[in-house]
């Protein structure tokens, strides 16, 4: 299919598509860092060993809620072996990932808000000597009153868990409405109300977060470390250590799994850092797994409400969502989390108003924030439940009411979010026609059943985390006189195929192989700010810049070679290793050559790109959060057979279309979305991040009831379904050679078929995840006693809501600015650029 | 001065056969085989997610049977044969299965990958017709939070397809 010639960023004459067929977009390729990673080359941050490095272990608070009295570190520093004890004293200034919520300390200071909040830092020649210290520390601790869930949270004003925020417990409250939500139920032939909870779950990679550091010759400081924002650590590392930027490198070793774990910069770095300017030699730290459990940053727990209003035929008046959520002890991405638990909502199907109510409050856990779908996820399986309510309740097969209410592409919806292509109706065909859906809904036999759902994604988020007006990612290219290019960029290798992304398109368009590119990625000082590996934003802003620098280096060489082979410029081709006349492919100079003609033309060839993602029409406070260069859609049909005596659920087979636009290594994209139904089906059926208090006779303190991989349970190779995936290709104008997210959308269907595959299984609605044996155990015994064949939540608590900024949908007249507060545009911004550079 | 900690004292010595080459190594007594190979040895190819055996990561074969490395003590392995990553290839080739994985999208992360491998070699060399179900079975013990498992199985079966070719050809 060709690509749409109207890309704004793109004049179509230069588009890739217009030299003929690709040699290396879209064909399955070995990936760039494949060998590495199956010979055990690839260098995790632990595997950095360096001549007299010293271990670093962190004392982590027992207690979930405590005023640190008084700390002393005498006996540990006494200890043999022990070289430095450091305590929130030696790093007492503030950061965070948002400039809204620098609220987080390297070592607490004198408040601790979870259990395994870091306290004290020992920094010793043999790791096994700097856990034995840990014991040699005395903390007197004061114990405060633990605040455990957002309901609690509300209700408890104090103690505070932090100062800030918006009054009590409470993190943050949003209220916005796009167009009059009650005239649109007035309107409605029936009004749906639900209340659905998801509980949190942690990301759990493999690799636990490690980080080295040094002071290196020239006095700077080098870090080494298994996170997937370089640049944002980058900055706290500035911050925190009162250092100028240029004298600190961060370079993102490849992460062995982040799913979002590794997103926010961390304690532990910052610790390290510091230690190893104060010692003058490497330190490293590697967390536990037990510590892992407490970074956390996972999934939030989310209670929501929706209130939907529908007319006969399945088309939605309205929608009001309201979510309350249990953002555990710390900012992190909360502020952002909440704002998404709104935001997507319309980006599937046509809701002509919209209202959404947010409200974020601190708990004593560890910090909640960006898992794999962030935000999205809870409210997606929400509305996706009942939509499938409303289906059977309206009388229409759910596959046909989607269909017929699926949002339009290139439109702009109610809470201006501008769509470009939007394939999920295709999505949607694909999965009913794979799965035999039809022959299968509401026709297998009881206990067996099929559930369908659809999700949408961002393809990158449109804003940074700091307001700035620069690139979003950035990629320099050095071209050499042997035929090697190099590729410099701040993109952070997650193990999802950034790096081969970046050497896939400039391969592509140079002609080249993607062997024989060289790689220098996620390193602050090598390369150009990319914002990290997060939102589904590497190969539409890093491949955009990538394309941008390779046409540029394409356009130098062709030059050279025109002149060199004497034919027209538009007539080279760049394949097979050469630069041909496209007329006459045997007049051709190799490409090593075309470089070297181009360096004695031009001089020393490098170029660069920069991809900034267009402005959103969403102008009202908060609509910062959710706009995307486009967006990905993914439909799901899972067939599941449960057990009506044990509840047992199993899940034989799962078909699933996502709307890719084009994939740029088959096999990659298949691999992101079988990894998403993978941790989608951990999220459905079994993973919890949950808490338990201890006996009052105890300390009554809440603690995290499994902090081990073996009872926190995930999928095995043994529970993993068949899985049939379809690409749907549609080339997006805005995507590199129409590349769109995969990461993290395939996720977003999963929990929700699963529960509607049970309900046509067994009849009982599970309205929470995850869906345990337990769960439907329970709503079968009140199918059978002939109450409410469910099991979920059934109260919303009472949450003062703000006043809503009022934004009239486009069709209503709207220009994306709230009728109710300031023009967005007139608004002064020194106030906050204030902020973030404090 | 600092004295030295205990946690230093090399008081162990074991000599093993790794990856087909004898290795004489000091260690403190403490240590697990994870650890002789990756701080002793150099072998940093073999990778650890708990230290507790709960995620496979750190799977080593140990006599030819794969073992957590976390949970078995360096000085168990005196006179053992022990395979890591490392020795998994032949001289400078790749092994079928590392081919394979690396073809078929096997790997994503990485990290559990040289576990996985291992793991898979020592299943084909007792059955070199394993089934999937086969397959699932013998992998169950490796967590895999990347890819899904199933590109995994694949690449397995086209590796055991190549292997049988190899050795077909060899007689």
């Amino acid at each position: 299919m060709p690509i749409q010639k109207d890309s704004p960023e793109r004049p179509a004459k230069d588009s890739p598509a217009s030299a003929g067929e690709f040699r290396v977009i879209g064909v399955p390729r070995r990936r760039v860092d494949a060998r590495a990673k199956v010979t055990g080359q690839t260098r995790f941050a632990d595997d950095i060993f360096l001549p007299r490095i010293a271990h670093c272990k962190l004392l982590r608070s027992p207690h979930p809620h405590a005023r640190i009295r008084k700390i002393d570190t005498s006996r540990a520093l006494a200890h043999p072996g022990v070289y430095l004890v450091l305590t929130g004293k030696d790093l007492p200034i503030e950061y965070g990932i948002l400039p809204v919520s620098q609220d987080e300390q390297a070592l607490c200071l004198d408040h601790v808000r979870h259990v395994g909040d870091p306290i004290a830092a020992v920094i010793a020649r043999e790791e096994l000597t700097a856990f034995e210290a840990l014991d040699l520390i005395d903390v007197d601790y004061e114990i405060l009153a633990t605040i455990s869930d957002p309901e609690e949270a509300l209700a408890t004003p104090e103690p505070r868990i932090h100062e800030y925020g918006e009054e009590g417990n409470i993190h943050k409250r949003v209220a916005l409405e796009f167009g009059d939500v009650e005239k649109s139920f007035a309107e409605a032939d029936e009004i749906f109300e639900d209340i659905f909870f998801y509980q949190g779950s942690t990301h759990l990679p493999i690799e636990q977060h490690a980080a080295v550091a040094i002071k290196d010759p020239e006095g700077k400081l080098t870090i080494w470390s298994s996170t997937q924002t370089p640049h944002y650590l980058h900055r706290a590392l500035a911050k925190v250590l009162q250092m100028p930027p240029a004298h600190i490198r961060v370079s993102a070793t490849p992460n062995g799994g982040g799913f979002g774990g590794k997103s926010d910069p961390f304690n532990h770095e910052i610790v390290v850092a510091k230690a190893a300017l104060l010692l003058d030699r490497p330190v490293k730290i590697c967390l536990t797994r037990e510590e892992v459990f407490y970074c956390h940053r996972g999934r939030h727990p989310v209670l929501m409400k929706f209130k939907t209003g529908v007319k006969k035929d399945g088309a939605i008046t309205g929608m009001h969502l309201q979510t309350l959520i249990d953002g555990g002890g710390y900012g992190s991405y909360g502020v952002a989390s909440t704002f998404y638990t709104g935001a997507l909502q319309t980006t599937t199907y046509h809701i002509p108003r919209y209202r959404f109510e947010g409200c974020r409050t601190f708990t004593n856990k560890p910090p909640c924030g960006p898992k794999r779908g962030h935000g999205t996820v809870q409210p997606r399986f929400g509305q996706e439940v009942q939509l499938d309510k409303i289906a059977e309740k309206l009388k229409i097969d759910p596959a046909d009411l989607r269909l017929r209410i699926v949002e339009s592409p290139n439109t702009v919806t109610a809470n201006y979010l501008r769509l470009s292509t939007v394939n999920l109706s295709e999505c949607i065909r694909r999965v009913v026609k794979t799965s035999d859906w039809k022959e299968k809904f509401r026709k297998l036999p009881e206990g067996r059943g099929v559930g369908l759902a659809c999700s949408a994604y961002l393809t990158g988020a449109g804003l940074a985390i700091y307001w700035n007006k620069m690139p979003q990612s950035g990629v320099q290219l050095k071209l050499d006189r042997g035929g090697g290019v190099a590729i410099f960029c701040g993109a952070t290798e997650i193990g999802q195929g950034s790096d081969d992304v970046l050497a896939g398109i400039v391969a592509e368009v140079l002609g080249i192989d993607t062997f024989d590119i060289r790689l220098f990625t996620g390193d602050t000082d090598l390369g150009p700010v990319d914002l990290g590996s997060y939102s589904s934003r590497v190969t539409i802003m890093a491949g955009n810049a990538a394309l941008q620098a390779a046409e540029r280096a394409r356009e130098l060489l062709a030059e050279a070679v025109a002149i060199r082979l004497e034919v027209p410029k538009e007539r080279l081709r760049f394949a097979e290793k050469s630069v041909f006349d496209s007329a006459a492919p045997e007049k051709r100079v190799p490409f090593h050559e075309a470089v070297c003609l181009a360096e004695a033309r031009f001089g020393t060839i490098g170029t660069v790109g920069s991809y900034t993602p267009p402005k959103s029409p969403a102008l009202y406070k908060g609509g910062g959060v959710g706009p995307s260069p486009t967006y990905s859609y993914t439909a799901a049909v899972i067939e599941v057979a449960v057990n009506p005596l044990t509840g047992w659920i199993t899940v034989p087979k799962i078909w699933i279309a996502h709307d890719i636009g084009r994939p740029l290594n088959p096999p990659l994209v298949r691999g992101q979305v079988e990894g998403s139904v993978y941790m989608g089906l951990g999220e459905a059926l079994m993973e919890e991040q949950e808490f338990r208090r201890l006996p009052k006779k105890l300390s009554h303190a809440l603690v995290h009831k499994f902090p081990s991989m073996l009872e926190y349970k995930s999928p095995t190779s043994l529970d993993m379904p068949e899985v049939v995936t379809e690409l749907v290709e549609e080339p997006d104008p805005r995507g590199p050679f129409g590349a769109k997210e995969v990461g993290q959308g395939p996720l977003l269907p999963i929990m929700p078929a699963v529960a509607n595959a049970v309900y046509d299984a067994i009849g009982v609605r599970i309205d929470e995840v995850p869906i345990t044996p337990e769960k439907i155990v329970k709503a079968l015994a009140e199918k059978r006693a002939g109450r409410d064949p469910r099991y979920g939540p059934s109260h919303f608590p009472h949450v003062d809501w703000p006043e809503a900024l009022r934004v009239p949908p486009p069709w209503e007249g709207g220009d994306g600015n709230a009728v109710n507060d300031v023009p967005r545009h007139s608004k002064p911004r020194p106030e906050k650029e204030k902020v973030l550079s404090s | 001065m600092i004295t030295l900690p205990v946690a230093s004292q090399k008081t162990s010595h074991v000599r093993m056969t790794l990856n087909g080459e004898q290795v004489d190594v000091s260690f403190a007594p403490y240590k697990t085989l994870l650890e002789v190979l990756r701080e002793d040895l150099g072998h940093t190819g073999t990778k650890h997610g708990c230290e507790l055996g709960e995620c496979g990561a750190c799977a080593v074969l140990l006599d030819g049977k794969p073992v957590l490395s976390c949970l078995v003590l360096g000085v168990e392995c005196d006179s053992r044969n022990v395979l890591t990553v490392e020795g998994l290839g032949l001289e400078g080739t790749l092994h079928p299965l590392q081919d394979a994985f690396a073809d078929l999208g096997a790997a994503q992360c990485g990290y559990c990958t040289p576990a996985i491998l291992v793991t898979a070699k020592s299943l084909l060399d007792q059955h070199p017709h394993a089934t999937r179900d086969q397959i699932r079975a013998a992998l169950s013990g490796v967590l895999c939070r990347c890819t899904g498992y199933l590109q995994i199985f694949e690449a397995v079966e086209s590796a055991m397809v190549k292997i049988a070719q190899q050795n077909g050809s060899a007689r």
